[in-house]
């Protein structure tokens, strides 16, 4: 169940530090400690940075939710740009299209408790995270 | 020149420049720092690079590539980094996302850091001029 949602246009790398400070926000109303606010302000971090950089733009959701009797944090980031060919490949630490490190997403990954990924090269791709308390 | 804001200051003490890393990151600030500390360690002929990132509440791939750069630039301009500072947090963060920084020096806090700095730049002096005085 969806407890409380809002969406942050992601555009450009300033938007990606608006899009952290809500997360961190966020993380701290839920409840989260120190070093799981870090990890997941991080993950979104980098998969905002993927949004705007890859994905040529798009949105991320932040949704305070419940499930049984536990809350978390999940975070889904989402673009219409030319999607993954290769996702087992995406997720290899190291693998990059950019220049960058190639941790963006297999280090998230890392980072959450879930963590999903669709994309259809072409339509886009949707990323979600969460970490739970 | 509305950009004036958009830069990290970067002060300059002695032999050494001083870099208190005190917003939030976005990529070009950080991109603009990367470059104003290598022309800045030429110009004034640095030994050595201070980045406090105390204030830093994460620290990403993108940032962590920034650091890993700018240790690896002031060492081929004659110059030593070193990143203090760093919460607990961050690192075991950074850590699991797979961010060894390695080559860059680390020191818990500015006074240790400069220690680091002021004990490499003696050391250098006296190994390549001088005889030890001790």
């Amino acid at each position: 169940m969806i407890l409380k949602s809002e969406t942050l246009e992601l555009r450009e790398d300033n938007a990606v530090v608006r899009v952290r400070q809500r997360a961190r926000a966020l993380a701290i109303e839920i409840g989260l400690g120190l070093v799981d606010q870090t990890k997941i302000v991080t993950a979104t971090s980098e998969l905002a940075r993927n949004t705007v950089d890859y994905g040529g733009g798009g949105t991320a959701t932040l949704d305070v939710i419940n499930e049984g009797n536990r809350r978390g944090l999940k975070l889904t980031f989402s673009d219409q740009g030319p999607g993954i060919e290769n996702i087992d490949l995406a997720l290899t630490d190291g693998y990059t299209t950019g220049g960058g490190l190639g941790l963006g997403l297999s280090g998230s990954r890392r980072l959450v408790n879930d963590f999903s990924i669709d994309s259809t090269p072409g339509i886009g791709t949707t990323v979600s995270i969460t970490r739970w308390i | 020149m509305d950009n004036i804001m958009d830069r990290i200051p970067i002060l300059k003490m002695g032999q050494f420049l001083l870099v208190t890393i005190q917003v939030d990151m976005y990529d070009r600030l950080a991109m603009a720092l990367q470059d104003d500390l290598t022309t800045k360690i030429v110009e004034h002929n640095s030994k050595g690079v201070l980045i406090d990132i105390s204030s830093l509440e994460m620290v990403d791939s993108f940032i962590g590539r920034m650091l890993g750069s700018v240790a690896s630039m002031s060492r081929m301009l004659d110059a030593v980094t070193v990143v203090v500072g760093m919460q607990p947090a961050v690192a075991i963060t950074m850590v699991e996302l797979g961010l060894s920084l390695s080559g860059v020096r680390t020191a818990l806090n500015v006074e240790q850091g400069m220690s680091v700095l002021n004990g490499l730049v003696a050391h250098e002096v006296e190994g390549a001029d001088y005889d030890s005085e001790e």
